[in-house]
């Protein structure tokens, strides 16, 4: 009895969050647009060689993922604040962090997950080889999830705040290297065709980390931000 | 949760405590940074590469040992903080992180000082350089978390909680930075070896060190001292205090 | 008859910005109560009520629900507790049945029929499928107030309940309030209204604006 409330407790506030993103679909939208005109920017700003477009992709794509991540991150726990969903999901019997974490998933679905699926298109325009597209695709595919996590820290912490769009960037993003560093070295491995699961296991590691201990996290900023 | 019953929970004992601590940080300082640094900058022999430019190691090795010391403190305080709900651990995070600031800005600005002529450049993306500036950035996430909001209580206890999410990542974050360095870099900058150094130069360096950690301790436990005055300011006991001009 | 307590408020202290609310209060509500808290604006009312539910600390004292600290058992509290506050927990864009079955299935009820039922009986005929930003501020509240027939909890904390309702849903809801006392439950609410409805177990606190 108590497991299946705690699995409705989970599926009502994920489904609750993607319906409200797939209500008003420019929240999904507009992070993959964003993303394809940061990526567009690049070429322009360095010049369109090819060689030089190919060295430089890994590093683009994951900045131009970070950044737009942290677009939706705001709006992660800023309605429910705003309303007092925020309270009533405290006030519930069940714990906060599993709350907490279907929010991020849903967070993840209606953000990182399209960046997955559109990551092909990325590593066309950015001249990337076939190697190194399943080695993008699988790099975002881990990598996004544990982008969603850490940054919801930020996001609980700041959402109680009236400015607290600026201030997220600045927790979050020094938090974002290691994952910048191990997503963009596994690329960089790919596409000298090396063996780049070390890094993919790193990641792995990390987001194993992240799902048990970030949800905590964030669970405690959240009752800061409501105090 | 239970609650740990220590005395110096109460903001008055902690006052006190600073008190008494603060002579003794003050005199271990003072004293050891003279020696330190008459020792190190007039004393100790030149190195025989790097001639007298080496001599800001005696400012920047301690700074950055205790930039990192400092943090640690600081997430040490502010675990206290969250675990057993102590006020007093809150406001002594708040009074380690712009010490802590300041040594990593001390210790990055000495190096890039040290590096220009030795390596040529004010900055290279060396592992320890970088991580160092990624200290720095997490020491300006706890205080401007902290600034940023109006109500002091929940500031302190957002900033604890950051401190703590930081220490964690501190790790991932080096080791990851440092695994990047190697990669992208090879070994183009010599590691500077302590273990290799002079007698001569060691013990003026350890003095210096701790005179640096000294000096930490002591910034904190004034600011500590005024942050307890500020935020129990309407208690008896601080008016009692201020009603006698101390 | 001995009215057990089930809320007991032992010495609470709360600072606002350097200006303290409320010093050392402390109070019961047994099982069967109504407390009414009044006071000016700024007299910490709804610091008070946030307090009780568990979002804010105290600066010092303890709240105990049931003799046990709420600060050590607060799932076992909130699972007792139902907690309206002046923000009521209602989103803007999903509809009136949207909510009132999300906030069913957070707190671990069974959705079922019955609140479809409760939103024509509480005046949203036809608008159960709106987007809840649609309605007017009375019907919005309304949605939130389903809420007060769907629970089994044994405290009810309601911040302002009666904002922006009319006549008839203030009545409705004074309805409401005497059943759940009759059930044993308890109720702390804040208002600037007096209640129209005569309560035999009502009692009031007021708290003074301290400078």
């Amino acid at each position: 009895m108590m497991n299946h409330s705690y699995w409705q407790l989970f599926i009502s506030v994920y489904k609750k969050d993607v319906t409200l993103a797939f209500r008003q679909r420019s929240e999904i939208v507009n992070p993959l647009l964003f993303f394809l005109i940061v990526i567009t920017l690049f070429p322009l700003a360095i010049g369109p060689e090819p060689a030089l477009l190919t060295r430089m992709a890994p590093g683009i794509i994951w900045v131009a993922a970070l950044l737009s991540t942290m677009l939706g991150l705001d709006k992660l726990f800023r309605d429910d604040f705003n309303d007092g969903s925020l309270e009533q999901l405290i006030a519930s019997p069940y714990p906060l962090p599993l709350s907490v974490l279907a929010k991020v998933l849903a967070h993840w679905t209606t953000t990182g997950l399209p960046m997955v699926l559109m990551a092909p298109v990325f590593a066309l325009l950015m001249n990337l080889e076939a190697q190194a597209l399943s080695a993008t695709v699988l790099t975002l595919l881990i990598g996004t999830p544990l982008l969603s996590f850490i940054g919801a820290i930020g996001a609980g912490l700041t959402v109680g705040l009236q400015k607290g769009g600026i201030l997220m960037s600045l927790l979050v993003l020094p938090l974002y290297i290691p994952v910048l560093i191990f997503a963009t070295s596994a690329i960089d491995t790919s596409s000298m065709s090396l063996a780049y699961g070390g890094q993919l296991a790193i990641l792995g590691a990390m987001l194993a980390i992240a799902c048990v201990c970030a949800p905590i996290a964030i669970s405690s900023a959240l009752k800061v931000s409501v105090n | 949760m239970w609650k740990w019953l220590h005395p110096y929970a109460k903001a008055e004992r902690a006052y006190q405590l600073c008190n008494t601590l603060l002579p003794y940080f003050a005199v271990i300082t003072l004293v050891c940074l003279v020696i330190g640094w008459v020792w190190g900058l007039a004393y100790a022999p030149a190195d025989y590469q790097q001639k007298d430019s080496y001599r800001i190691i005696f400012i920047h090795v301690p700074s950055a040992i205790l930039s990192m010391g400092a943090y640690s403190s600081m997430a040490i305080a502010a675990i206290i903080a969250l675990v057993w709900q102590i006020r007093n651990a809150e406001l002594a995070v708040i009074s380690i992180a712009p010490v802590g600031a300041a040594m990593t800005a001390i210790a990055l600005l000495t190096g890039a000082a040290w590096g220009k002529p030795m390596w040529g450049a004010w900055w290279v993306w060396d592992a320890r350089l970088t991580s160092e500036l990624i200290l720095l950035f997490l020491y300006f996430g706890v205080l401007s978390l902290y600034h940023a909001f109006e109500d002091k209580k929940s500031a302190g206890r957002a900033a604890c909680i950051l401190a703590v999410v930081g220490v964690i990542n501190l790790p991932i974050i080096h080791f990851s930075v440092e695994w990047w360095n190697t990669l992208h870099q090879g070994s183009t900058i010599t590691k500077f070896d302590t273990s290799a150094i002079d007698p001569s130069m060691l013990w003026p360096l350890l003095i210096n060190i701790v005179a640096f950690a000294g000096f930490v301790g002591l910034v904190t436990l004034i600011r500590l001292k005024n942050e307890i005055i500020q935020h129990e300011k309407h208690r008896p006991w601080v008016r009692e205090l201020v009603g006698r001009g101390e | 008859m001995r009215i057990t307590n089930l809320l007991e408020i032992k010495s609470v202290t709360c600072t606002k910005q350097e200006r303290c609310l409320f010093e050392s209060l402390s109070f019961f509500l047994g099982a069967g109560e109504i407390l009414q808290i009044e006071g000016p604006n700024g007299a910490g009312k709804t610091s008070l009520l946030r307090i009780i539910a568990g979002f804010a600390r105290p600066d010092e004292g303890e709240i105990f629900f049931d003799t046990k600290p709420i600060s050590q058992y607060y799932d076992e509290f909130a699972a007792q507790l139902l907690f309206i506050g002046h923000k009521s927990g209602v989103n803007g864009q999903l509809s009136a049945y949207e909510n009132v079955c999300h906030w069913l299935q957070v707190h671990g009820y069974k959705v079922d029929e019955q609140a479809y039922e409760l939103l024509s009986k509480l005046g949203l005929v036809g608008l159960e499928d709106a987007p809840v930003r649609t309605l007017s501020a009375g019907q919005q509240r309304r949605v939130a107030l389903v809420r007060l027939w769907l629970n089994d909890a044994k405290l009810w904390v309601l911040d302002e309940p009666f904002t922006a309702l009319d006549k008839k849903g203030v009545i409705l809801l004074q309805g409401q309030f005497a059943k759940h006392l009759a059930k044993g439950g308890s109720i702390l609410l804040t208002t600037h209204q007096d209640l129209t409805t005569h309560f035999d177990a009502l009692k009031t606190l007021v708290l003074e604006y301290q400078f």
